[in-house]
């Protein structure tokens, strides 16, 4: 529903702040966003607005999540099915 | 930080495989529900449909903001436009008719209408004008947190809210007690989450005992999301589980919240196509009169109205094909009264609505038995190393 | 009613290349401008609905198209509304398969008012990209209406030009690759980022060129090589693939990875929720190439300056008959095409 794109805090500028999105810049607004930013960053963007700071190691949190699910997901019988999946898929590209 | 990927195409099919298997261990048809319209976005961009298995539906939900406005409300910002006022808006709301067509109509008619990517150029426009300019604020909370900055940042005088903003909370009641209703289990907004929190889907979890699993946007966030959920339905544990912790927090954005609070109010009011939602609609509260269009303008709906159709939204069973029993055939006005360039219900306005599928496909093709172009080729030989040069899998997210 | 209320008046939506302008051109000029069934043979006319039109003479075609120009700003980066006129005539030719250009049009229509050294900026751009497409204005026209009468300026081109076969948009068929001579969405989003107050600060520019020498190398080197081409403009290459696969009765799958998009253009497209592939080229073409000539072609697409970045991007398929299918790497997903002018979107 809502298009929220994620980018690198460039400069920050009392409440707005220069944001990097794919080597597009833009001039966000930092009324809403929860905590303190700085420069080097990562924010969620919305409508030109930050509506969230995200911290380094909850992008890494949200990447063991996934990697758990895999593990779990597939259990020890599947495991080296997957494994070679991934392998195989690899490969391919 | 590294080039950390959610669009690691490997790691996709990974959780694709994993989604597949969890889907037969359930051992029966599967239904889910997103409540997201950038859910569908990315689930029909990414191509992640064909991906899923056959035994698992995902239904799209009342999720898309464009879609579930009502006509009155549109109507309303029609008739502002009419009576001169320079209604600013999101591009997405451009084209989407009213009872009296949409404001691309009133644009052909001579109306002013300006398209934002932001509500903050909304303001800048009205500082630059001495006409009145309008906002006319559609989204869900995720949105209305920016109109509400805004107005608590000041605005100039010349500038008002047309509040069509919707909080989507409360639909998700609605939708899990319609009667014959096959949803076992909802994908809750990333987004809209960031800013509400995922605690605010615990009450909803104990009162209906359905799983709602949050999740990202990118293709991996979804597929990760779905094998959860998809295994809480396995394992029949209603729980609130947060895949998208590095947006989500169990509280939330508070600084956001406490200004969408300060500026707006929940009133119930209809979802186009859907019913009427108890506590759906923001509008902006008292202490706001005078930058609330509805206050600072009298609406000529009557002019408006004068030559509407009598209403074929009565027809539209759109909230039944949202809920998953029924499909677009089922109704009477599909493809008649109700086709893309004159839509009747939310189905047909959205751009990925069921119905507005089906119009331009002749259902939903089975896109899964396709081949991949240029594999298991023999000739692929000529330009086969040329065809990787360009290859990219799009801009790497950066987070 | 409301039905009525949105049929009755010309919409954006009716010139923006997609299917509202395809329905009004079949519902009112084709119905105008239809030609006698007895006269096809050597003729195409409007109805084909192609790039251009074309007329017998004795063993060659003459290959005739004409084209307004509109665009907000006037001036973009990369590019004017008067390169854009010269280029968007010169490349219609080109993609029929007549790349030698005979000679030129230029109609101008101005508000009152207009700055004089903007028509002369414009008439500069319009003579630099006639020498690299080797073409010449040889008739021209000139209006001016009141103020408020039309929107600064207008430029109508139309474009004449000789060739010993045409090439159609409708001649694709089961095995053909799919070509691009170029990166995609280049001029639709650099015009779109100067428009609705985007304020992004990037280095977009617009591809606007002639590429009538590009294809002209092309059709040298691989003679009989190329069975279909369409230039990707308004409506972008999803409308201009829609309309080769449905005219040729074929499928198209397309590899969303060897699709040649530039990262800022991904960017823009990522920020706006917008497609490349639903937005303007102005200096690219799609060809239908043979499988056997796919090689031959690339190298010699992209040994020229405006062809560097070619590519493969699809095969045509004989299953699924006027579908664009995209293979995203994740799945796959019909293509389709934009319904109107494009508009950066929120959710």
């Amino acid at each position: 529903m809502c298009l929220g794109v994620p980018g690198l805090v460039v400069e920050v500028d009392d409440l707005t702040a220069v944001v990097d999105f794919w080597g597009v810049r833009r001039r966000v607004r930092l009324d809403l966003v929860d905590e303190p930013v700085a420069a080097g960053d990562y924010v969620l963007n919305h409508v030109g607005f930050a509506i969230r700071r995200i911290p380094p190691e909850d992008v890494q949190t949200t990447l063991e999540l996934y990697e758990q699910l895999l593990k779990e997901a597939s259990g020890d019988l599947m495991a080296t099915d997957v494994r070679s999946e991934i392998e195989n898929l690899k490969s391919e590209f | 930080m590294a080039a950390l990927e959610f669009r690691d195409p490997i790691r996709a099919k990974a959780l694709a495989a994993a989604l597949a298997r969890a889907t037969g261990d359930v051992g029966r048809e599967v239904s889910l529900m997103h409540v997201c319209g950038s859910h569908e976005q990315a689930i029909a961009k990414f191509g992640l449909r064909s991906a899923f298995p056959r035994d698992l539906n995902v239904i799209m939900g009342p999720g898309c903001p464009v879609c579930i406005t009502d006509q009155p409300e549109i109507d309303e910002a029609v008739a502002l436009a009419r009576q001169g006022a320079r209604i600013a808006t999101y591009g997405d709301m451009v084209r989407v008719p009213g009872t009296a067509g949409s404001l691309a109509d009133a644009q052909a008619r001579g109306a002013r209408i300006d398209t934002v990517y932001s509500v903050a150029q909304a303001v800048d426009l009205a500082r630059e004008t001495p006409d009145d300019v309008v906002f006319f604020a559609t989204g869900f909370e995720t949105t209305a947190v920016a109109t509400a900055a805004v107005i608590l940042a000041g605005v100039p005088k010349n500038f008002s809210v047309l509040s069509a903003h919707k909080y989507i909370p409360p639909v998700m009641e609605i939708v899990a007690e319609m009667p014959g209703t096959r949803v076992e289990g909802f994908l809750a907004a990333g987004h809209a989450a960031t800013i509400t929190g995922w605690g605010i889907f615990e009450p909803f979890v104990a009162r209906h005992h359905l799983p709602v699993v949050v999740a990202g946007f990118e293709p991996l966030d979804i597929l990760a999301a779905l094998v959860k959920l998809v295994e809480l339905v396995r394992d029949r544990a209603p729980a609130v589980v947060n895949m998208f912790p590095r947006c989500v927090t169990r509280e939330g954005n508070r600084n956001a919240q406490r200004r969408l609070w300060q500026v707006f109010r929940p009133i119930g009011g209809r979802w186009r196509g859907i019913a009427h939602i108890p506590n759906g609609n923001l509008r902006l509260r008292d202490e706001w009169a005078a930058v609330d269009a509805r206050r600072r303008f009298t609406i000529d709906l009557a002019s408006l109205w004068q030559h509407a159709p009598s209403t074929l939204a009565r027809q539209c069973i759109c909230g039944n094909i949202m809920a998953g029993i029924a499909s677009p055939d089922d109704c009477p006005l599909f493809g008649g009264a109700c086709v893309p360039d004159a839509p009747v219900g939310a189905c047909m306005v959205s751009s990925e609505g069921t119905c507005r599928i089906w119009h331009q496909y002749g259902g939903v093709p089975d896109l899964t038995a396709v081949a991949r172009p240029f594999q298991g080729r023999d000739d692929r030989g000529a330009e086969g190393p040329a065809l990787r040069d360009n290859a990219s899998r799009g801009p790497v997210c950066p987070i | 009613m409301s039905h009525l209320a949105a049929d009755d008046r010309i919409m954006l939506k009716h010139g923006a290349g997609g299917r509202a302008m395809r329905r009004l051109i079949e519902d009112a000029f084709l119905r105008a401008f239809a030609t006698d069934p007895e006269v096809p043979a050597g003729l195409v006319g409007v109805a084909a609905m192609d790039d251009g039109g074309a007329v017998r003479l004795g063993d060659r075609w003459l290959v005739m198209t004409t084209d307004s120009h509109v665009i907000q700003p006037p001036f973009f980066p990369g590019g004017d509304i008067g390169r854009l006129a010269v280029a968007g005539t010169v490349n219609d030719l080109a993609v029929m398969g007549a790349p030698d250009v005979l000679g030129l049009t230029c109609a101008v229509i101005l508000e009152e008012g207009f700055p004089r050294a903007d028509l002369e900026r414009i008439l500069a751009s319009m003579r630099i990209a006639c020498d690299e497409a080797g073409a010449t204005v040889i008739s021209g026209d000139t209006k001016v209406m009141g103020k408020g009468e039309i929107d600064g300026i207008v430029i109508n081109t139309a474009g004449m030009a000789l060739a010993p076969h045409l090439v159609r948009d409708a001649g694709l068929r089961p095995g053909d690759r799919i070509v691009v001579t170029g990166t995609l969405g280049d001029h639709g989003m650099a015009v779109m980022a100067t428009r609705h107050g985007l304020a992004l600060d990037v280095d977009l520019r617009s591809d606007v060129a002639p590429i009538n020498g590009l294809i002209r190398a092309v059709m040298t080197a691989a003679p009989g090589a190329i069975t279909a081409m369409k230039d990707p403009t308004r409506g972008g290459a999803a409308t201009a693939l829609h309309e080769m696969a449905s005219k040729s009765g074929v499928g198209v799958m397309v590899d969303e990875a060897a699709l040649p998009v530039r990262d800022t253009v991904r960017g823009v497209a990522e920020l706006v929720g917008i497609d490349p592939l639903l937005v303007a080229n102005e200096g690219k073409a799609l060809l239908g190439v043979r499988a056997d000539a796919v090689g031959r072609v690339l190298e010699t697409l992209r040994a020229h300056p405006r062809g560097a970045d070619a590519a493969v991007i699809g095969v045509c398929t004989e299953d699924r008959p006027g579908m664009v299918i995209l293979d995203t790497g994740f799945g796959r997903r019909l293509v389709a095409e934009p319904e109107g002018e494009l508009l950066p979107r929120i959710c």
